[in-house]
C-alpha cells in the first residue's frame, strides 16, 4: 500500500504548535531553574546538614528517582484533589517537573560536592576565608564545574520528558500534536514534525549549555 | 459504575507488574542488540561508521520516547500494517534503549586503555579479535553497574506505554482509578510498586559500582 505524505493540514495548524512550543519552553526553563535551586539546597543539606535533614533529603531523592514521572504527575494532578489540593494542568505539570528534576539535581550536585577534597576546604580556611566564602569559591563553583556536563544532559532529558505532561492535558507541544492528529488524522506527519521540533530544541539547549560552560566555568 | 477499592484491586495491580517486567525484558533484549551495534559503530576504525552511530544516538536522545511510541503505534497503521500495542512498544523501546545502552557501552569500551588495543594489534589480532578477546571482557565488568542503573530508567519508562493502551502497571492504575474513583490511593500504590521494583536495583547498581572501584 502506498501512502502520500501531506503536511498541509499540519502546517495550517502552526499556531497551535507554536502555542505548545511556548509552553514546553516555559515548563522546561522553570523546571530547570527550580530544579537547580532544589538541587543546590538539597545537596548542601545532604552533605553538610544534620543527620535528620540528610535522612529527609535521601528519602525524597530515592522516592522520586525510583518512581516514574507519569505516576508522579498523576498523583499530583488526579490524586491530590481528593486530598483537597487542586491545581490546573499546567501548574501541576510545573510542580511535578520541578520536584522530579530537583531530585536528580541533588544527586548529581552531591556527587560534585563529595568530589571536593577535604584538604582543599582546609586550604581555603587556612587562607582566612570565611565559611560562606569557602562554600562559594572552594566548594560550590568547582563542584558545579565538575558536574555541569551531567547536569546539562539531565536538563535536556527533562526537556524531552516534558512531553509526558500532555497526558494530564497540559497544553504543551505534544498535547497540541495530539489535537492536530485527532482533527486531521495525519498521525505520521504530526508526530514526525513534532519529533523534529524536539530534536531542534534538544540541540539548542545543548548549545546554550555548552556556551554557559564556556563562559562561566572554562575561563577560570 | 463506581465501586469500592478492594483488596482484589491491589492484587490486580500487583499482577499487572508482570507486564511491566515483560516489556522491560523485551525492551532490554531489543535494546541490547541495537545498543551493541551502536557501540561497535561508535568505536569502529572507520569514520563514516562512527558518524552513523553518533547520528543515531543524537537523534534518539534528542527526541521524546513518547514521540517514538506514537509514531510506531499510530504511524505504522497508515502504511497498512496493523500494529498492536505490543509491537509498537517493543519497537519504540528497542530504539530508545539501544541509543542509551549504546552510549553506556561505548564509554566502557573506550575506558579500556589504548595500549590494550595496541597490544592486541602487535599480537596480530584483527579489530574484531582485539574487541572480542581483549577489550570486551574488560569492558564488560565496567558496564555492569551503569547497565543495571539504566534498567531502572527502563522500568520507569515502560509506564509511558500506558498511553498507547498497553496494559501494564500504570495503565492498570488508570483503569482501577476509572472504576473506583480513588486516584490518590491507587496512584500511591502504583508508585509504591514501582519503587519496590526499582529501589533494589538502584541499590545493587551503586553497590556494584563501589565494589568495582575497590577491585581496580
Amino acid at each position: 500500500m502506498t501512502y502520500s505524505f501531506q503536511f498541509r493540514d499540519v502546517f495550517a495548524a502552526w499556531e497551535f504548535l507554536l502555542d505548545g512550543l511556548v509552553l514546553t519552553l516555559e515548563l522546561s526553563v522553570i523546571a530547570m531553574m527550580s530544579g537547580l535551586i532544589i538541587g543546590l539546597a538539597g545537596s548542601a543539606a545532604r552533605v553538610y546538614g544534620p543527620p535528620w535533614l540528610k535522612g529527609i533529603v535521601a528519602v525524597y531523592v530515592e522516592t522520586i528517582r525510583n518512581t516514574p514521572l507519569i505516576v508522579q504527575l498523576f498523583l499530583i494532578f488526579f490524586g491530590l484533589p481528593s486530598a483537597g489540593v487542586k491545581f490546573d494542568a499546567n501548574t501541576a505539570a510545573m510542580i511535578a517537573l520541578s520536584i522530579n528534576l530537583g531530585a536528580y539535581s541533588i544527586e548529581i550536585i552531591r556527587a560534585g560536592l563529595q568530589a571536593i577534597p577535604r584538604s582543599q576546604i582546609e586550604a581555603g580556611q587556612s587562607l582566612g576565608l570565611s565559611g560562606l566564602q569557602v562554600f562559594r569559591y572552594v566548594i560550590i563553583v568547582p563542584a558545579l564545574r565538575l558536574m555541569f556536563p551531567a547536569l546539562a544532559s539531565q536538563f535536556v532529558l527533562l526537556m524531552l520528558a516534558t512531553s509526558v505532561v500532555s497526558q494530564i492535558s497540559a497544553q504543551d507541544l505534544f498535547h497540541m500534536a495530539s489535537i492536530i492528529q485527532s482533527r486531521t488524522f495525519r498521525d505520521f506527519e504530526v508526530y514526525i514534525l513534532v519529533a523534529g521540533a524536539y530534536l531542534v530544541l534538544a540541540l539548542l539547549f545543548r548549545l546554550i549549555f555548552a556556551g554557559i560552560y564556556h563562559f562561566v566555568f572554562a575561563r577560570r | 459504575m463506581i465501586r469500592e477499592l478492594s483488596f482484589n484491586d491491589l492484587l490486580y495491580l500487583i499482577a499487572a507488574m508482570r507486564w511491566t517486567l515483560a516489556l522491560t525484558g523485551i525492551a532490554f533484549l531489543g535494546g541490547s542488540l541495537v545498543g551493541l551495534s551502536v557501540a561497535l559503530l561508535r568505536v569502529a576504525p572507520f569514520a563514516p561508521a562512527r558518524w552513523l552511530g553518533t547520528f543515531y544516538v543524537h537523534a534518539v536522545q534528542g527526541t521524546p520516547l513518547l514521540a517514538w511510541l506514537f509514531v510506531f503505534f499510530f504511524g505504522l497503521s497508515i502504511v497498512g500494517v496493523t500494529v498492536s500495542p505490543w509491537v509498537a512498544a517493543a519497537a519504540a523501546y528497542s530504539i530508545y534503549a539501544g541509543a542509551f545502552l549504546g552510549e553506556i557501552w561505548r564509554g566502557c569500551l573506550q575506558a579500556i586503555p589504548k595500549t590494550q588495543w595496541e597490544a592486541g594489534a602487535s599480537l596480530g589480532l584483527s579489530f574484531m579479535e582485539q574487541l572480542r578477546y581483549i577489550i570486551a571482557p574488560q569492558g564488560f565488568r565496567l558496564a555492569i553497574p551503569p547497565t543495571v542503573g539504566f534498567l531502572v530508567q527502563l522500568i520507569k519508562n515502560t509506564s509511558l506505554a500506558a498511553v498507547i493502551g498497553f496494559i501494564e502497571l500504570t495503565r492498570e492504575g488508570q483503569l482501577t482509578t476509572a472504576t473506583t474513583f480513588r486516584p490518590f490511593t491507587v496512584y500511591l500504590i502504583v508508585a509504591a510498586l514501582y519503587f519496590a521494583l526499582c529501589f533494589p536495583l538502584t541499590q545493587l547498581s551503586s553497590r556494584l559500582e563501589r565494589r568495582l572501584h575497590v577491585a581496580r
